[in-house]
Order: structure tokens, then C-alpha cells, then sequence
């Protein structure tokens, strides 16, 4: 399944090394949120925000987005990816099922023309 | 939760705690999808696809409400898995269900319904565990299948095509 490479693991203890992105963390986790938002929230500067969030967006903890000119930030999905992983391994056994029915279709679709759509 | 994978045409989603869903539209009618779910003949050319990489040892289905099934794969009767349990629910063409018995109480109840839509087929397929622990387990020992070209295929629809 999914491996946490030692590398990851030093940069997630480290961006939770800090109060205020524990926080910001734990805000994310209720709604998504702008970094102006967070700014105002924790009551920083907007550089001193964007700084922290690069940090969490480095380990892998939180995403942003651009819209316009409002960067929104959201928790990462990295607790989902062993589950993600999981989803995917379901989906390649049935899609690979899927992709030999529909050969066994496309075959029964051309006995049906050949008899002339005669079925049982 | 919510998790989904969809890439090309199969989508599958886990909708709860409990539940998995996979959805996928066929290029044919409801009757032929059915048949090809159905009919043993026409179940065991695709079931076990060989990046599966263990093939369908043999397939007995009594498809009827309250009829039952076995299927086995393995190369030989010495590694065979098998799996079996009842049909719940056979209603010709839109609605299949049965239970899935060798996982014992953590066994899911699959339900498959089936759409005609213009020709096309729309298949939804749910999953229904017991238990999330249940969920989580059901897929132990399969993450390294993947889809690749199906040769074999290839030369039995010719087989088939060639045989009516």
C-alpha cells in the first residue's frame, strides 16, 4: 500500500511543530478558507500566513487554489491516500471486467445481426 | 469518505462507511448486458480477466430468486479460492442481488441494477458491507491487478463470431 517516506514524515512534524499552523490546520478541518481569512484570524500579516501555509503545503497537509485573485486553502488528502489507493485497486478489477464485457457485448450484438435479431 | 477513482469509464465510489459503488454505461441494450451476467456461458468470459492473474476454475450459477452460486478460481483444484452465496433478489432485466458467503458475517450483499438508456445499458453496482472493518479487508491480496490487453479474449470472440 501507500509508503510515508521518511522525508515526508520530518516535514509533517515540522510544519505541525508550530501553534498557529496547528490551528490554521484545525480551521481547515471545519471549512476551507482564504489565506486573507486565516491572516485575519490568526491575526497576522498576510506574508507571515502565506509563509505558513507554504510550509503545510510542503508536507503535504494542505492544498491551495488560485480563483481570481482569492488563493483558497483546504486540508490535503493525504489521510485519504491509503484509502484513495485502496478506491483505485477496486476500480482497475472492475474495469477490467468492464472492458471484457464489453467485448462480450459488442460479440453478442453481432450474433443478434447475424440472426437476423433473433434472440431466445 | 466519498472517495472515488474514475478514469475512462468505470467510476467507482465509496459513497459510506459501508458501501462501495461502481458505475459504468455499456454500448448495448438492458437484455444482452443481463444475459451476459446471467448466463454462465457468457459470465465466465469475463468475470476472471486475466490481469487478474488467476483464471475461473469453473462457474455454477442458478440464477432464479433464492438460487445459489459458486465460482472458483485457482490454476488447479489444489489453490482454488472459492466464492458462493445466494441469489436475493433475480429480476429479470433491471435488478440482481446476492449475498457474498465465504466472507462469512463480513460478507457484503451486492446489488447490480441495470438501465436502458437509448440503446446503452447504465450498470450501477453496489457493494454492502456489514461493517467498515469488513469494507476495509475485502480487498486484501488483489492491489496488484491491473487492466492490460486480453488476447485471450481477443481469439474467443473470434471463436464466438466465427461459431454462429
Amino acid at each position: 500500500m501507500v509508503q510515508f517516506s521518511t522525508a515526508r514524515l520530518d516535514a509533517s512534524f515540522a510544519a505541525l511543530s508550530d501553534a498557529t499552523r496547528r490551528g490554521v490546520l484545525e480551521q481547515l478541518g471545519s471549512a476551507d478558507a482564504s489565506i486573507t481569512e486565516l491572516a485575519e484570524k490568526f491575526h497576522m500579516t498576510l506574508t507571515g500566513m502565506k509563509k505558513h501555509i507554504g510550509v503545510l503545503e510542503q508536507a503535504g497537509l494542505v492544498t491551495t487554489e488560485k480563483v481570481g485573485r482569492v488563493r483558497t486553502c483546504r486540508l490535503g488528502s493525504r489521510g485519504l491516500e491509503e484509502e484513495a489507493a485502496w478506491i483505485e485497486a477496486r476500480r482497475q478489477i472492475w474495469n477490467a471486467r468492464f472492458d471484457t464485457l464489453d467485448q462480450v457485448i459488442e460479440a453478442l450484438k453481432r450474433k443478434e445481426k447475424v440472426d437476423g435479431g433473433q434472440s431466445e | 469518505m466519498g472517495d472515488r477513482a474514475s478514469n475512462g469509464r468505470t467510476a467507482v465510489e465509496r459513497r459510506s462507511e459501508l458501501e462501495l459503488v461502481v458505475t459504468r454505461t455499456f454500448n448495448g441494450p438492458v437484455r444482452l448486458v443481463f444475459d451476459a451476467w446471467t448466463k454462465p456461458e457468457l459470465f465466465k468470459l469475463w468475470w476472471a480477466p486475466k490481469s487478474m492473474g488467476v483464471p475461473l476454475l469453473s462457474c455454477e450459477m442458478d440464477v432464479r430468486t433464492g438460487g445459489s452460486y459458486r465460482i472458483t478460481f485457482g490454476h488447479d483444484a489444489s489453490d482454488a479460492m472459492a466464492f458462493f452465496g445466494k441469489y436475493l433478489d433475480v429480476s429479470p432485466p433491471s435488478r440482481l442481488v446476492w449475498t457474498n458467503d465465504e466472507g462469512g458475517e463480513e460478507g457484503a450483499v451486492t446489488t447490480v441494477t441495470f438501465e436502458e438508456e437509448e440503446g446503452r445499458t447504465l450498470l450501477v453496482l453496489q457493494e454492502l458491507y456489514p461493517s467498515k472493518e469488513a469494507l476495509d479487508q475485502s480487498f486484501v491480496g488483489m492491489e496488484d491487478a491491473l487492466p492490460e490487453q486480453f488476447e485471450q479474449l481477443d481469439e474467443l470472440l473470434i471463436t464466438l463470431s466465427a461459431s454462429v
